[in-house]
């Protein structure tokens, strides 16, 4: 293997420039810089999301998938508004768009809801770009309705398995659940006929994820993801309170863990106790560096924007 | 049975997909941040060369095909089935009219071919990038005419028909580019 850097020199500038601009973005807006531990003895119990491990004087510790319940012990503890960059880890992932290593940035409003979160990431990306870029925004069900004329709240299972075999042929689709197909539509049939940067929001419960739900409309969680051209570049909420509300998505989610064979992970007490102390109402989101700068440099591999990959 | 799981999935791997051998093109990784990740891959139906698009839940595994590329020498067609030999050991396999498909057009004797066993069976033949055959049958060259660039058809020894320069005469050897059919230029013997 080559020992040279993956990406340019270039674009290894270009990266330290896009770091400059974001740490100035949010010290002009009294947002702070934190760092949180890389390290914990607990991780994010999501069905579909695999944490590394590792090990010091015997006890397992989990390489983060994002600095998430780190940052929000902090905003429980009174911090305020924070940001981070950092680091995160997600086993498996390896493509053109993934690597196992990765880098978010990551915030909380505290005082602001998602669409609030949404009108400062476009304030960012126009900081960043230096242009003043179109975006559009639109609810999961109305872009699930618009692409491929399937209404989630409506559609049954074996409906939406033939939507699957018709939208993406060669699929399985018999050992698919409704999420299941949902992501893989999301995927390969929608991502790909989205033009420019489009903001996805109101996800269905099932996927609500650290979401709180709507209070109008209880069938949705107010989570968005954006979008560039198919690439799928942020995930933000307003952000869960509930601890106890926390606690069964948790266990949801090791529930989940055990039936596809998976090991459940240790839940994070130490977040649930912080919930109970009171998270501030806030919003958060995480972008991928790595990937933002895909889009801004217009490179189409994430190798082309890292130093070096394994 | 080998088996392989998607992580492991690149292209050249040979895995079985309803039943028939087939050779992975492209695998592309896809998964939404909190959703279900996937392995879309290209696959070659080795059998039928088709090629289609498959996708499978990360984490699933997929037999391994038996199926191995060999180089071996074409000898003669008994009408029925085309006869190589593996110039090493002179192990002899004989191939059907649907596994040496489109490569019969470029089939002459003693030259090497890669042939792919599947269970020990051949389900493919492939010829050289470049092969040499000789015209059997065109109109008559035109002489002096080496510059204008037309073209006519030419019958090789083989069968295969191919497109050559006007001044080409029977008898002459040319180069024939395989994977386009295209004439690259005279030999000289």
């Amino acid at each position: 293997m080559d020992w040279r850097p993956s990406a340019t020199f270039t674009v290894i500038k270009q990266r330290a420039r896009i770091y400059r601009q974001v740490r100035a973005f949010f010290d002009a807006r009294a947002c702070f810089e934190v760092d949180t531990p890389l390290l914990s003895p607990t991780t994010n119990t999501d069905a579909n999301i695999e944490s590394i491990k590792a090990s010091n004087l015997g006890q397992t510790l989990y390489l983060q998938t994002s600095p998430e319940f780190a940052m929000k012990r902090l905003l429980a503890a009174g911090s305020g508004s924070i940001y981070q960059i950092s680091h995160a880890f997600r086993e498996g992932e390896k493509g053109r768009r993934h690597n196992p290593e990765f880098t978010l940035l990551e915030w909380y409003r505290v005082g602001f809801d998602y669409q609030q979160l949404m009108d400062e990431i476009e304030c960012l990306i126009d900081d960043i770009s230096g242009e003043s870029n179109q975006y559009q925004r639109i609810s999961y069900r109305q872009l699930v309705l618009d692409h491929i004329s399937v209404d989630i709240d409506t559609i049954e299972l074996l409906a939406l398995r033939q939507k699957v075999d018709q939208h993406v042929p060669g699929t399985c689709s018999s050992e698919l659940d409704v999420d299941q197909c949902l992501d893989l539509m999301i995927s390969l049939a929608i991502a790909p006929k989205i033009k420019g940067y489009v903001f996805v929001y109101d996800y269905p419960i099932s996927q609500a994820s650290l979401a709180r739900v709507n209070a109008s409309e209880p069938t949705v969680a107010e989570r968005f993801e954006l979008f560039h051209n198919g690439l799928e570049l942020a995930n933000g909420f307003s952000e869960l309170c509930d601890s106890s509300q926390q606690r069964q998505r948790f266990e949801g989610d090791n529930n989940r863990r055990l039936d596809a064979g998976l090991e459940p992970y240790p839940v994070d007490e130490l977040l649930l106790s912080a919930l109970d102390s009171g998270l501030p109402e806030c919003a958060g989101v995480a972008i991928g560096l790595d990937r933002l700068m895909m889009v801004l440099l217009e490179k189409n591999s994430i190798d082309q924007v890292l130093s070096f990959v394994e | 049975m080998a088996s392989y799981n998607t992580s492991e999935f690149r292209s050249g791997l040979k895995i079985m997909v309803d039943g028939d051998p087939c050779s992975i093109i492209e695998n592309e990784f896809v998964k939404p941040g909190k959703g279900q990740a996937f392995s879309r891959v290209k696959i070659r139906n080795l059998k039928n060369g088709r090629v289609l698009d498959k996708t499978f839940k990360s984490g699933e595994t997929m037999d391994a095909a038996d199926v191995i590329d060999i180089e071996m020498q074409y000898l003669y067609n008994d009408g029925e089935f085309f006869h190589f030999m593996v110039p090493e050991n002179y192990e002899q396999h004989a191939a059907d009219e649907n596994a040496v498909g489109d490569c019969r057009l470029w089939l002459k004797a003693q030259d090497i071919y890669e042939v792919t066993l599947y269970n020990g069976t051949p389900i493919g033949v492939a010829p050289p990038n470049f092969v040499e055959l000789e015209v059997t049958e065109t109109d008559p060259g035109l002489r002096g005419d080496t510059a204008q660039g037309g073209t006519k058809p030419a019958t090789l020894e083989t069968g295969a028909i191919v497109k050559v320069p006007l001044f080409i005469e029977i008898g002459e050897v040319l180069r024939i580019d395989t994977r386009s059919g295209d004439y690259m230029s005279r030999v000289k013997k």
